[in-house]
């Protein structure tokens, strides 16, 4: 195997890198603070690799050109941050429904509205959930790190493709400009093959009977392409039993795959009292009090990171209820992932938030202080 | 934590302190250290307040902030101002005298070099003081193997203008090694 040389990564590049590396070769936006980066990368990397980066007249016409591409057969990207991901929501609505791959990029900015641009916030969470209207399936990741950032990309891709259904990758301001130091491995194949490429020979673009693979146009089969309920082959339909079929097969997708979707990553003691859940770059300062509270000074505690906060990890947070007297979620919003903690911890633990929204990440010192009482 | 350094170059928007900042990361990388870069700006590009930090360990970095700073260059009164409290005993603090005036307090062992009327009067370039303060703070923290530095300088600094950064940096290293400025605002410099 090669020697692997670290190089020293952007959170934002790395996003870009990981993209390019799971054959993104379109890329449409509207450049905004703190994502701006994604859209320098791509800008610089895309035309040498004989893809293609536009940048739209705005967030509307961004999305609505990823949607085009993807049905056209490309990989495709999508970056931008709140105020932009406001306004690709009408079209990420009509992504799930038509069952188009693509991958949207909020880097999290302090909001609401314009808010702070250059100040780092964790308060999109729910807006990625809910943001378009109708009871939808997402898939939401959030890294914690540079490398995190490189490799959930790529699965948000593959993934996108495997299910024909939209990824939101939620980065934070954090993550998305610090650097550090980070291994890339080379030549390993990282890209799934093209879904395409196994055509069954009954194909129907929206298979009744369950997921089927994505025919680009171009490809020899004709279908409709709607926002619509639709039946298997795309056309229109207010049948009812037709319609809860649809909504029901595109949430079975995320169901059926769950294991492949919902990830995280439990550090820590084995039969915890106190556990902090959390996820982005909370994760960080997470991380070094569990590191110092259970390595060094052996305390109960554990940490419980996400890097999929959607589809919510309901058994993970049950699991864990069970075992932990406390659960904190510190996250930088005024309690988003709080809530969901608490439906599933079933009243099993007590759950208690920890919140800051000024603009600044919520530091060591902090949890720390909030853990003490119970460690006592 | 005994091998931990977490430097913070603070100054104005505009002096160049994040590039500074990217390159002190990218050397500690090919020194073989483990690292972390972050950066804090208001939303002006030039003139606002501007902080990037960085933070270097042969263990992994765990919080990308910097919480307790072992080396802290002040580039301009502001940032002196907002970021001398935070600081404990036994950090290095460098300031450039050309735009910090105090006040300078006993306890604190602060280094006072002539960063940015340095860059301008011996290499005409004012743009290059970032560089000429990393030189000095390398030197006076001992953070990078030189050879390393000067050669990421090279590497990262806007096309073709590698040497004058190189110059530079090496500028500020014979600046420490002429010594830190009196408090009196006199220079302990021998004449050059």
């Amino acid at each position: 195997m090669p020697e692997t040389k670290p190089v020293l990564m952007q959170g934002n590049e790395a996003c870009a890198e990981g993209a390019i590396r799971a054959g993104v070769r379109f890329y449409a936006g509207y450049p905004i603070t703190p994502s701006t980066e994604i859209a320098e990368k791509m800008a610089a990397r895309l035309p040498g690799l004989g893809g293609v980066f536009i940048q739209m007249e705005d967030e509307i016409a961004s999305m609505a050109a990823v949607i085009g591409a993807s049905i056209g057969g490309m990989r495709t990207l999508t970056a931008t941050s709140g105020p932009g991901f406001s306004l690709k929501q009408e079209n990420i609505g009509y992504a799930i429904m038509a069952e188009i791959p693509c991958v949207v990029v909020n880097v999290q900015r302090m909001g609401p509205s314009t808010g702070v641009p250059t100040a780092p916030s964790q308060g999109d969470v729910m807006q990625a959930r809910w943001g378009t209207h109708g009871d939808h399936p997402i898939i939401v990741f959030s890294p914690a790190s540079v490398y995190e950032t490189y490799y959930l990309t790529i699965a948000a891709v593959n993934l996108s493709q495997k299910l024909r259904q939209p990824v939101i990758l939620l980065l934070d301001e954090v993550i998305g400009h610090m650097r550090e130091k980070v291994f890339i491995p080379e030549g390993s194949k990282l890209m799934v093959e093209k879904s395409s490429d196994k055509v069954p020979a009954d194909w129907k673009p929206y298979d009744e009977k369950g997921l089927t693979p994505l025919v680009p146009f171009g490809f020899g089969h004709y279908y409709h392409v709607t926002g619509l309920f639709h039946d298997q082959y795309g056309f229109p339909t207010g049948e009812p039993s037709q319609v809860e079929r649809a909504l029901d097969r595109i949430h079975e997708k995320l169901d059926k795959y769950r294991d492949e979707v919902v990830l995280t990553n439990y550090i820590g003691h084995k039969e915890p009292r106190v556990v902090i859940v959390t996820y982005g770059c909370t994760v960080r300062s997470a991380r070094a009090v569990v590191k110092k509270a259970y390595w060094q000074n052996r305390q109960p505690v554990g940490l419980l990171s996400l890097q999929t906060l959607w589809p919510f990890p309901a058994k993970e947070i049950e699991a864990l209820a069970r075992q932990a007297d406390v659960i904190i979620v510190p996250e930088m919003n005024m309690g988003q992932i709080f809530g969901e903690v608490e439906r599933y911890a079933r009243g099993e633990a007590e759950v208690i938030s920890l919140n800051r929204y000024d603009g600044e990440m919520i530091s060591p010192d902090q949890i720390s202080e909030k853990m003490g009482r119970w460690l006592s | 934590m005994g091998n931990r350094q977490e430097v913070l170059l603070t100054g104005a928007g505009g002096q160049g302190l994040i590039l500074a900042s990217i390159m002190l990361a990218e050397a500690a990388v090919n020194d073989n250290k483990n690292v972390v870069q972050s950066q804090s700006y208001g939303p002006e590009a030039r003139g606002g307040a501007s902080m990037a930090g960085v933070i270097i360990d042969i263990d992994t970095i765990e919080c990308p902030k910097v919480e307790n700073p072992t080396v802290l260059l002040c580039m301009n009164q502001a940032s002196f101002n907002k970021y001398m409290p935070m600081v404990k005993p036994g950090c290095i603090v460098i300031v450039d005298s050309t735009f910090v005036k105090g006040p300078f307090r006993e306890e604190n062992k602060i280094q006072m070099y002539p960063i940015t009327s340095t860059a301008k009067e011996d290499l005409k370039r004012e743009v290059v003081a970032n560089m000429l303060a990393l030189g000095v703070v390398n030197a006076a923290a001992d953070l990078i193997d030189r050879d390393i530095f000067r050669k990421v300088i090279i590497k990262l600094a806007p096309g073709g203008s590698g040497e004058l950064n190189q110059q530079a940096f090496d500028l500020g290293y014979r600046l420490y090694e002429q010594g830190a400025e009196h408090d009196s605002g006199q220079s302990a410099r021998t004449s050059r």
